[in-house]
């Protein structure tokens, strides 16, 4: 058996009793608590997520905006300094490689955070296309740890521990600061449905943080969540998954992601084959699910009308936030009609569910 | 926490012997691992079900997991309580959370199951 990774955090987990599981490759926390519990205390309070088992790539160099923009479908030429943006990046089929947060440091430097399970693949693909572009590509995600606490109160909790205004850190902006003193890459991103952060120290501070962090928010009620909640908070706010919603057979077109696929930009890998299946018209639509009947849709369930194998679920899940059972599914295109009612395959057995925008939850401002 | 009076499998399920009718459920360790139950599948009144093979479902957040019959025979109660209350399950396993009532075709079944004090040390086995 191949020995589990483990974040600096593991004993943390450890210690407060948390479930632990093999999570692509990495010994992690799937709950404490209790998912449900989680769940909902970072809808209504803060939650503290371990997420160092991210990876995180640096793109150093002179060509370093030319060559980001050949890999990724979305437009980095908009970013400023200090600036993140959300991109699929696609084989040339238009499938997908991975979805990645991209952050402008500066023109000849971007720092991208990729899925944990993702990151040696992503890695040897972006080697792979650096040819002639005057760059450097380093796999720096030894070098951090990844906290992220997210829910209404994030911003008054990590305001204790810092003297960057974070009221001015607006949604996909990061900066440079200190947290309890410890220097940090701090980004208001996340991916709960939340507002929150996305904290970078050194690994050798990850735990001071994450006791910290817990001890000056506990009046208000923040709590270490594991990946049971974390998938239940970005399903609900529709937050696609690599494995689930994306993948090399899904593209961003079908994956309900087209806005990310920027055409008007400069050549970038997938262009051909995403502005051909858009031009021909997308085969397939991600929708959303409610079911009808008794049950939970879960993924790679066949979805199935009159009988016929339409299609499968992406993610499916009893909603905490909804008390309902709802799931995501991937369908043709010309059966995404809101409203109708399909059936889930679940132990060989068709349930009813009806077609629902994907949307599920959205935060009040 | 286990009673005393209840029989164990290794699936972390329980019988309660009542006469002839025997009351099937899933043990605290069984809730526990699963964490928050969400649904409950049964099978209907008056259907039957046979000794080692499934008879619904009971679901998690994260995890499906079959439920097995101890014992064979018709089903003369199901608790609907936890049809619409899946966390029973959770809170009150061996009390609210029970799941369906089968009335036993034969009672020799439950000789190969546990006793609270076998079961207790096969939990302990297993966690290590």
């Amino acid at each position: 058996m191949v020995e589990l990774k483990r974040t600096p955090l593991y004993e943390e987990h450890k210690g407060a009793k948390a479930k632990l599981i093999d999570f692509g490759g990495w010994e992690m926390p799937v709950q404490y608590a209790g998912v449900i519990e989680e769940h909902h205390a970072v809808r209504k309070k803060a939650g503290l997520f371990d997420t160092s088992h991210m990876g995180e790539i640096d793109v150093r160099g002179k060509d370093a905006l030319a060559y980001v923009q050949m890999l990724i479908t979305n437009d980095a030429s908009i970013l400023h300094d200090g600036k993140i943006l959300y991109s699929p990046m696609c084989y040339p089929t238009g499938g997908i490689v991975d979805d990645l947060l991209v952050y402008r440091y500066d023109l000849e430097h971007f720092f991208i955070v990729v899925n944990a399970s993702n990151t040696d693949k992503d890695y040897s693909w972006m080697l792979e296309q650096v040819g002639d572009f005057e760059v450097s590509v380093d796999n720096v995600s030894d070098q951090y740890v990844q906290l992220a606490l997210q829910g209404p109160l994030a911003e008054t909790i990590l305001q204790r521990l810092t003297k960057v205004d974070l009221s001015k850190l607006v949604y996909y902006t990061f900066t440079h600061g200190e947290v309890d003193g410890v220097p940090c890459l701090i980004s208001r991103t996340g991916y709960t449905g939340e507002d929150g952060f996305e904290i970078y120290p050194s690994p050798e501070f990850g735990r001071q943080l994450w006791q910290k962090i817990l001890e000056v928010g506990a009046t208000d009620g923040v709590q270490p969540i594991g990946l049971g909640a974390r998938d239940t908070l970005r399903f609900e706010a529709r937050l696609p998954l690599y494995g689930h919603e994306l993948g090399r057979e899904i593209t961003p077109l079908e994956a309900g992601i087209g806005f990310f696929v920027k055409f008007n930009k400069v050549d970038f890998i997938g262009k051909d084959a995403l502005q051909a299946q858009k031009e021909q018209g997308v085969p397939r639509k991600l929708v959303g699910l409610e079911m009808v009947g008794r049950g939970i849709a879960r993924a790679h369930y066949p979805l199935q009308k009159d009988g016929k194998d339409i299609g499968f679920v992406t993610s499916g899940s009893y909603s905490p936030t909804l008390n309902k059972n709802i799931a995501l599914g991937l369908i043709p295109t010309e059966l995404a009609v809101q409203g109708e009612v399909i059936d889930v395959l679940i132990r060989e057995k068709p349930v009813q569910a009806k077609i629902i925008p994907t949307l599920f939850y959205k935060r009040g401002k | 926490m286990n009673p005393v009076e209840l029989k164990y499998n290794k699936d972390h399920e329980y019988a309660r012997v009542s006469g002839n009718t025997v009351t099937l459920g899933i043990t605290d360790h069984a809730q526990e691992s699963l964490g928050d139950v969400v649904f409950v599948e049964l099978p209907d009144d008056g259907t039957t079900v046979t000794v080692g093979k499934s008879y619904g479902t009971v679901e998690s957040v994260k995890a499906v997991s079959d439920i097995t019959a101890s014992i064979s025979g018709k089903v003369v109660e199901v608790n609907t309580l936890v049809l619409d209350s899946p966390d029973l399950l959770n809170s009150d396993p061996y009390g609210e959370g029970w799941l369906i009532k089968v009335e036993a075709d034969d009672l020799s079944p439950l000789e190969t199951m546990m006793t609270v004090a076998e079961y207790e040390a096969f939990v302990a086995e297993e966690e290590h």
